[in-house]
């Protein structure tokens, strides 16, 4: 029998004034599995993300993570129960260093924030620095993050979300706006986590390459509908995805190069 | 109370509702443009009513002289603001917003002794305006015609600023810069010509606002901070920025008020309550009903995204050195009443006090990256607190328990506060202290009124200058030292997250709102410290420990000092309280010599002295 769901998403639905970013939206993801979300500009990914980790109510529909519900939970909740994000442009703590970005990060997960007395000898080192090295930052853990540049960032959002020790990892655009090396190197450091088999991870993502190379499956969205969904291969012979994702203009065969 | 007795009230509260949608408008223009709040806003419209008061009595009582006047008093302080905005704010243009509206507060103090000088301390009246000297009937009570002609008039400059915004090229220019100011600039829009143009505009309509309200209020000192208090009600129930909130928020809160008024003194379980009194109070009803639905106000919107925010400075805990030094200078403090004479004494104290007065608002600005215009309502309010309860308990308990109260109100005040930010939060902070102030000011059974409340003094032991001088000196230097501990314990540290970027810190699980919530009333509570010391140092409590100025001193003290070091508010209270100190012992204008002051320490020391000195120490540095 499979088991269950790490997230179960049933019949989703969100719309800005007249335009629909998501229409009855449903799919799963299992533990270990690593799904990547794709679609023109518009089609509703972010705003699937948003919903999905609290910051946007959904208008219909609903979200079980492990078996839970969390529609209209607040961010910090579904945060707290195991649901990490990455977000596309990324979000860091611009007045502290690397390391204090962590160790915050890890003081959130053991509760230990509501002390206002206890000194910042109260946050964790040890485990910050495993964390850093995890994700090759141990170089910039005294540097502040308004100093980093911005492949360097997407590895603190990183090193953040992990520190979190998540359930599902949400990540938006993990690559975007970073040279082929970079990403390559990123993507790898994603993967041996999901590897280790307790980290679901949901992307979205541009770049075709990064996407038929590490996805288990492919979920494709056009104007907040679901598409098509299953193995890269699958999705890349889909001609319905073909027509609406590469435009009908697109030879057979392009989407291979792409 | 009859039907014809409300209507003569509401047809009096929608005439005032008028002037005070002129101010509000031209304030929200100008900050949409400049980012800017002007907090000389209101002296621009108390200047109207002194300017049109002179130039009626010069042009004579005929009706093109009368009307002459008002258009020339609006214009006169047209051109007041343009200089204004001239002289003063564009040298500042790339300041941090907080000092620009220091140095406007600057502004307010010298426009005010200006205004002493050149036309005395008494109120004066104008004449009635020329055609509108009689009245209607309606429903057999004589209403004002003057009254009517000012309903009608804030609609009328509504669909005129609406058109010109909408439908000139000078207003498309507006919009634009108040959707995006770079991107405006970039595109080649000259953008010295519109920030004065704004400037013209909104003092003009402040100015007229000044001379059409002479026939109904008497031109006063007191114009400039109480019309500012309720313009920011307006404004952040209306929503920033908005022109029709700013109407429709004007128009609700007269008709509040003129309600109150109507309804009169009731009796209800044998207490008698003053409605009349509790203008402000319905102004506060309104507002929290509003806010607690629409956080961004009746026609605001709220931001895409919160701005990020201006501190990115590395906050580094202190070493062993600083402890140190700290302690030293401790204890040379502690050493100070051997040698010390009376007077300095009282002057020590009274920089204690507001040391830790300064660091208190320093700790929710800096790490919790929430500027209060109204700090002293939790220093005022602690120092009632303890006045109210040394008449029965012993003064170490009153001085213990008081705080607790700015505690209290901390978090009442704060659970609104905290779901805005930026100028916004700042503005409702202010309205906060507005209506304590107006509490303490009105409630004269409890509170003592305008005299406020004499007799508090310390307990026998404590009632020497030295004893007490070391007493404030232990508890403001205990409280700082717990403040700056705070600010590098796991929950300073969520407090600097909540302000660096609230979206990641609730990713990672951490409750922005609850952390800002606890940061603002901690803030509070240590603000409560401050107020129970100063009353029993200064035997007496008047309703001036809560008002806007009270709330200004100690915004100047964390500016002066600079926000990103922790001594920077200690050093700013020294500063300022020892400047205030002299300037008061030397001149009659002292306000206008303090307001010169500020100015000049915001235009040479944006840093901040605290700021200043490491950069000089820095310098040395290199060159060693």
């Amino acid at each position: 029998m499979k088991p269950s769901p790490v997230l179960l998403v049933d019949r989703l639905s969100k719309s800005y004034g007249g335009v629909h970013a998501l229409r009855e939206l449903s799919f799963s993801v299992h533990a270990g599995e690593k799904v990547a979300v794709i679609g023109p500009n518009g089609a509703g990914k972010t705003t699937l993300f948003n919903v999905l980790n609290g910051q946007l109510a959904a208008d219909s529909g609903t979200v079980l993570f492990e078996a839970a519900p969390i529609t209209g939970l607040e961010p910090q909740v579904i945060a707290r129960r195991g649901v990490g994000r990455t977000f596309q442009v990324p979000a860091t703590f611009a007045s502290m260093t690397v390391r204090e970005n962590v160790q915050l990060a890890l003081a959130a997960r053991r509760n230990g924030l509501r002390s206002p007395l206890a000194g910042s000898r109260a946050l964790d080192t040890r485990e910050a620095s495993a964390v850093l090295e995890r994700t090759g930052i141990a170089s910039l853990a005294e540097r502040s993050c308004a100093t980093l540049a911005y492949g360097d960032l997407k590895r603190v959002e990183l090193a953040i979300a992990l520190a979190c020790r998540p359930r599902l990892l949400l990540m938006d655009e993990p690559t975007a706006g970073l040279a082929p090396a970079e990403r390559a190197s990123l993507m790898r450091l994603v993967v041996e986590l999901a590897a280790t088999g307790e980290v679901a991870l949901l992307f979205t993502e541009h770049d075709m390459d990064v996407v038929f190379a590490h996805a288990d499956r492919v979920l494709v969205l056009n104007r907040g509908r679901l598409i098509s969904a299953g193995p890269p291969a699958a999705v890349r012979t889909d001609p319905h995805v073909r027509r609406v994702y590469l435009g009908p203009s697109t030879q057979p065969g392009t989407l291979r190069d792409a | 109370m009859t039907l014809s007795a409300l209507l003569i009230q509401l047809l009096n509260g929608l005439a005032g509702a008028s002037s005070l949608f002129l101010v509000a408008a031209g304030l929200s223009l100008i900050f949409g443009v400049t980012r800017i709040v002007n907090f000389a806003h209101g002296s621009l419209m108390m200047l109207g009513a002194y300017l049109a008061h002179s130039l009626i009595a010069r042009l004579g009582g005929g009706a093109a002289g009368y009307w002459a006047a008002v258009l020339l008093a609006g214009l006169a302080v047209a051109g007041i603001g343009v200089l204004i905005e001239r002289l003063l704010l564009r040298r500042l243009y790339a300041a941090p917003e907080l000092l620009q509206l220091t140095a406007t507060f600057g502004v307010v103090l010298i426009v005010k002794d200006a205004v002493l000088a050149g036309w005395g301390p008494e109120d004066l009246l104008g004449p009635r305006a020329p055609g509108f000297r009689g009245s209607i009937d309606i429903l057999g009570r004589a209403i004002p015609e003057y009254d009517l002609l000012l309903i009608a008039l804030g609609p009328l400059v509504l669909v005129l600023l609406t058109w010109l915004l909408r439908r000139t090229r000078w207003g498309v220019l507006v919009r634009a810069a108040s959707e995006d100011r770079e991107m405006t600039a970039l595109l080649g829009v000259n953008q010295t010509w519109l920030f004065s143009g704004v400037f013209f505009l909104g003092a003009l309509l402040a100015g007229l606002a000044g001379a059409l309200q002479l026939p109904r209020e008497p031109a006063n000192l007191n114009i400039d901070l109480s019309v500012i208090a309720e313009v920011f009600v307006v404004t952040v129930v209306g929503g920033l920025g908005s022109i029709p909130g700013a109407f429709v928020a004007a128009l609700i809160i007269g008709i509040a008020k003129a309600l109150c008024v109507a309804i009169g003194e009731v009796r209800a379980f044998g207490i008698a309550f003053s409605f009349p009194k509790l203008t402000l109070v319905a102004e506060f009803i309104v507002m929290a009903i509003v806010l607690a639905v629409r956080p961004w106000g009746l026609f605001g919107r709220p931001p895409a995204a919160p701005p990020p925010s201006e501190q990115r400075e590395l906050l580094k805990p202190p070493g062993p050195r600083f402890v140190l030094i700290a302690a030293g200078v401790f204890v040379l403090l502690a050493a100070l009443p051997l040698v010390a004479d009376e007077y300095s004494l009282v002057l020590l104290a009274d920089i204690c006090v507001f040391a830790l007065f300064a660091a208190s608002l320093h700790f929710m600005m800096g790490p919790g990256g929430m500027a209060s215009f109204g700090h002293a309502a939790y220093f005022g309010l602690a120092a009632y607190a303890s006045a109210l309860l040394a008449r029965g308990a012993p003064m170490e308990l009153a001085l213990i328990a008081a705080p607790l109260f700015a505690g209290v109100a901390a978090i009442v005040y704060g659970w609104f506060c905290v779901r805005l930010s930026g100028v916004y939060l700042a503005m409702l902070t202010l309205a906060f202290a507005q209506i304590t102030w107006s509490i303490a000011y009105e409630w004269d059974a409890v509170t003592g009124g305008s005299n406020g409340l004499t007799g508090v003094w310390p307990a026998m032991w404590l009632s020497s200058r030295s004893a007490y001088y070391l007493l404030t000196l232990a508890v403001s230097g205990a409280a700082i030292a717990v403040l700056w501990r705070m600010i590098y314990s796991p929950f300073g540290y969520a407090l600097r997250a909540s302000r660096d970027s609230a979206l990641r810190a609730a990713a990672i699980g951490i409750d922005p709102r609850s952390v800002r919530w606890a940061g603002f009333s901690i803030a509070g509570l240590f603000a409560g410290v401050a107020g129970a010391l100063y009353a029993f140092s200064k035997g007496s409590i008047s309703p001036e420990a809560l008002s806007i100025p009270r709330s200004i001193d100690a915004l100047v003290m964390v500016l002066l000092g600079g926000l990103q070091t922790l001594i920077g508010p200690v050093v700013g209270a020294a500063a300022l309280t020892a400047l205030q100190d002299t300037i008061i012992r030397h001149s009659e204008y002292w306000r206008a010599m303090l307001g010169a002051a500020v100015i000049a320490l915001v235009v040479f020391f944006p840093t901040g002295l605290a700021g200043m000195f490491r950069r000089a120490a820095g310098l040395r540095g290199d060159r060693a």
